[in-house]
């Protein structure tokens, strides 16, 4: 999603956030990851600034602290690598062989056998449209942000395509993107 | 924050290629970050690199050994490659200049444009701004008429304007900053 992608470019406009908006936005967060919780006034202080970037293509990004801690295309409320780094637990994992990681770094989807080979780890039951925190094959930090395109039990059956739909990946331009 | 809070986990990340220093090893710029690591994070380096770490993790690869060697291969082209294009980079901006211009508006008003800081990764937006504080005067980034950006900042300061960007961005070579003096108009843009 990020592959291309420039702020000075896309910014169209950048406003600190109500306080009931925020509200709404933690609500959202505990909900769809209830990993979060725990974390979330370290993420989402009451009193943050939260401050609101909107670039094209229905991308909105929030930063607390001149720091992005999410984006949001359409509905869907991700948290960005850099803040999964700092709070691992938030996101469900799946992890990918040693020769995908390459792949990965460069933007590529995660096809089904990346997940399923002897050096992936898939978890038992996971549905499909998940944000998924990527890991890799003998490292600790995450490697990708992504949302599955099926049911792990799918991956195993069929074991050809898509899946996990890349969101942001260690070096692409939002993670260079520094406020 | 109260105690039982779970604490912010801090990663560390190389200087070079920004990654975690456990991915170094995919980027480009490998050796460099090897090296940085080694300078400013011996322990972590140890950990990632020492000969006992290598040897495991080659262990551990689910990879077939020619696969492995013919990723190396390609490893190595693509980190020459970048090498080469660092260089060409380095080379382009030491022979890439800093214009300071004085131009006229009209008899006794004038303004200073400062072209080429791009170059050198400046913000632009964040100079201007700072020139206009320092002069107090207006500064602003517009586009000269090649459609390039430049600073603009009203009043004359070639000479002070050079003194703070080598103050503000001592990266940037004295040498490579030059006070241009505007020719008359009617020379250089006769159409004008």
């Amino acid at each position: 999603m990020f592959k291309k992608f420039s702020l000075q470019e896309t910014l169209s406009g950048q406003n600190p956030v109500k306080s009931s908006v925020v509200r709404g936005i933690r609500t959202k967060l505990c909900t769809s990851y209830p990993g979060i919780e725990p974390h979330i006034d370290l993420i989402l202080p009451k009193k943050s600034n939260l401050v609101q970037l909107k670039c094209k293509d229905h991308i909105t990004l929030f930063a607390v602290d001149n720091e992005i801690v999410f984006f949001q295309h359409f509905d869907l409320l991700v948290p960005t690598l850099t803040l999964l780094h700092s709070f691992p637990d938030i996101l469900p994992r799946v992890q990918v062989d040693r020769g995908a990681i390459k792949f990965v770094l460069s933007g590529a989807n995660i096809m089904c056998p990346g997940l399923t080979s002897p050096g992936a780890w898939l978890p038992e039951e996971l549905a499909e449209d998940v944000v998924v925190a990527v890991m890799a094959e003998g490292k600790e930090t995450a490697l990708a942000v992504g949302v599955t395109k099926m049911t792990a039990k799918e991956m195993r059956e069929v074991n050809k395509g898509i899946g996990v739909d890349l969101l942001q990946y260690l070096g692409d331009p939002l993670w260079k993107t520094q406020l | 924050m109260e105690q039982t809070e779970p604490a912010k986990k801090t990663v560390l990340y190389c200087a070079i290629c920004t990654l975690p220093p456990e991915y170094c090893e995919f980027s480009a710029s490998k050796k460099k970050c090897e090296q940085w690591l080694k300078e400013t994070h011996p322990a972590e380096y140890e950990r990632l690199y020492s000969d006992q770490a290598v040897t495991e993790k080659l262990a551990m690869t689910t990879l077939s050994e020619d696969k492995v060697a013919k990723e190396a291969a390609k490893m190595e082209k693509a980190v020459s490659k970048e090498e080469a294009r660092m260089a060409r980079e380095l080379e382009k901006k030491m022979a890439s200049k800093v214009l300071i211009k004085r131009v006229e508006r009209n008899k006794r008003k004038c303004v200073t444009s400062v072209f080429g800081l791009d170059v050198f990764g400046v913000d632009l937006k964040k100079t201007a701004k700072a020139f206009a504080n320092h002069f107090a005067c207006g500064g602003s980034v517009s586009k000269n008429p090649q459609g390039l950006d430049e600073i603009v900042v009203q009043g004359d300061f070639s000479e002070e304007i050079m003194e703070l960007i080598h103050k503000l961005h001592p990266e940037i070579p004295k040498e490579n900053i030059a006070i241009v003096e505007d020719e008359k108009k009617s020379k250089k843009k006769p159409a004008a």
